[in-house]
């Protein structure tokens, strides 16, 4: 992407410090919204992030940041995987997005009862969540691991369509699992783990018997979800797009 | 250029280079933002201590009874509540220094003296906060409500650089940790001139510069490295606690403040520093 200068040279009283933080930082945004970070800042961020979101599970804005902060390693083995692939390599050339203003709701209202148009948008409305709600990238410092990472979180509530998960907090853990084991993502990992200390002994149970093992196991069958267009297969049938991707049908 | 001369003066924000009133909006701006979480980002920022430097400020303060205070940039009421504090507990030493020497007088003759002074619990002192940013005093006013402050307390919606009061006014005028958001600082000292009382007293709490190497250079990694990152975890707001930093390292230091001040008319200016010069109180005085 593109490279300019978020801040103008600072004609600081104290000019030392303002340069040096500048080199440390490097001062380049490379996208809008992009908020350059040194190494330390991105270790006191990720420590922060995951702190704050235990202690406040309504900080999904903190669940962005660790993902963002702890994703270097994974992040460029997801863009990779899309890179090899036909359909992922399209999607990182057209840069779909998923958002109120590039969906046609009423068409994918009208598909049939069934199809990932259909099931997509009865999730969000018995869910009330809206696409627009994923939090833009702000601290990753390559432009194409932040579509990366934009993807992954438009993609999310997809997952929960085709893994027929809810919203509520055993739904979102058994989510973060398949997750994990697909991208690889610190964040989904600990997330994972973390996820259920807020959960009770039955729902525990079930998590640890039922739906962790086959989460798991279709994490580990199914392709790369990230290579999925799947903005071209709203017609598609949820069980056929599960098979094809190689997802098991959900207990 | 042309377009420089349109939009008007340039100044800056944090690093950046904007005109003035880009400056402006983008200041009112960050404190709409941070208003409700600003008491808990500066108890987490400087681990509470900002706390004794207010006290020491309201302490250098020494009011008694009676003294007419104007809080500008008071926004959460952090001087007010304080000013109020340190008068109630000196009118009570004067009330109990009362009680000792009536105590010839009959219980019907202590007790109507008595309900007299319970009326004016402050002794007639007052504090009015000024602030240019709704949110600020909309969070000021809560937390007077929720901490039982009303008596002697007033909020009004104002400029530093154009205040909305007559001349002559105050007794004391102050500013904590407000004058580095102004634009014009000239202005906002010839307003503070202004409106106080000849013998009036002005005093203004702000972060300053540090002449300590090291300390300076730790100082700078904890508020370049740290403080931001505390914005984004805590209020989810990273732009304006680096501006907050940034706006820190532009400021006048101590002797260029006291020049300022001087300036507009102060008399006897002095500053005292606190912490190194981390934070600095300027005091002048109106003849």
């Amino acid at each position: 992407g593109r490279a300019c200068l978020s801040r103008t040279e600072p004609r600081a009283r104290d000019g030392r410090s303002g340069e040096e933080e500048e080199e440390e930082e490097g001062c380049y945004q490379l996208y809008p919204g992009h908020i350059p970070t040194s190494p330390l800042q991105k270790a006191l961020l990720a420590a922060g992030s995951a702190f704050m979101a235990l202690y406040d599970p309504y900080r999904h804005d903190m669940v962005a940041v660790l993902g963002e902060t702890t994703g270097c390693l994974a992040l460029p083995n997801l863009r990779d995987k899309m890179k090899h692939h036909p359909e992922g390599y399209r999607i990182l050339q057209e840069r779909p997005r998923i958002r109120l203003s590039t969906l046609d709701m009423a068409r994918l209202q009208a598909l049939p009862d069934g199809t990932l148009g259909r099931e997509y948008v009865r999730f969000l409305e018995d869910n009330k969540v809206s696409p627009d709600t994923r939090m833009p990238p702000k601290f990753v410092d390559d432009e194409e691991l932040a579509y990366v990472i934009q993807r992954y979180r438009e993609v999310h509530d997809l997952m929960h369509t085709l893994l027929g998960m809810p919203t509520n907090m055993l739904g979102e853990v058994v989510v973060k699992w398949f997750e994990a084991v697909q991208t690889g993502l610190p964040m989904c990992i600990l997330g994972a783990a973390f996820g259920p200390v807020r959960l009770s002994a039955r729902k525990l149970q079930l998590l640890a018997t039922e739906l962790v093992p086959w989460a798991i196991r279709s994490g580990r069958n199914a392709n790369c979800i990230l290579n999925v267009y799947y903005e071209e297969r709203w017609e598609q049938p949820v069980e056929s797009l599960r098979e094809e991707i190689g997802i098991f049908p959900p207990p | 250029s042309v377009r420089g001369l349109a939009a008007g003066p340039e100044t800056h924000f944090g690093f950046q280079t904007v005109t003035e009133a880009e400056r402006r909006e983008k200041i009112y701006q960050v404190f709409e933002s941070v208003a409700k979480k600003y008491d808990v980002m500066n108890d987490s920022m400087t681990l509470g201590i900002h706390r004794v430097w207010k006290d020491i400020l309201v302490h250098k303060m020494n009011p008694s009874p009676g003294t007419l205070l104007l809080d500008v940039a008071g926004g959460t009421g952090d001087i007010a509540f304080r000013f109020i504090n340190y008068v109630r507990s000196v009118r009570e030493r004067q009330l109990q220094r009362k009680l000792k020497h009536h105590q010839n007088l009959s219980w019907q003759e202590i007790s109507e003296s008595y309900k007299e002074d319970k009326l004016k619990s402050l002794g007639d002192s007052q504090v009015v906060v000024c602030d240019i940013n709704k949110e600020m005093l909309k969070v000021g006013k809560q937390k007077a409500q929720h901490l039982g402050y009303s008596e002697g307390l007033s909020w009004v919606l104002g400029n530093a650089e154009e205040l909305p009061f007559d001349d002559d006014k105050f007794d004391v005028y102050t500013i904590a940790f407000g004058i580095r958001n102004v634009t014009r600082i000239d202005l906002a000292l010839q307003e503070a001139y202004r409106v106080l009382k000849p013998g009036g007293r002005f005093l203004c709490l702000e972060f300053s510069h540090v002449s300590n190497p090291l300390l300076s250079r730790l100082y700078d990694l904890y508020s370049f490295q740290v403080i931001p990152v505390l914005g984004e975890v805590i209020a989810g707001d990273w732009k304006s606690y680096q501006y907050l930093v940034e706006s820190i390292r532009r400021f006048p230091p101590q002797e260029e403040l006291k020049a300022m001040i001087e300036d507009a008319g102060f008399f006897n200016v002095d500053y005292q520093n606190l912490n190194s010069g981390i934070v600095a109180i300027h005091s002048g005085f109106k003849l």
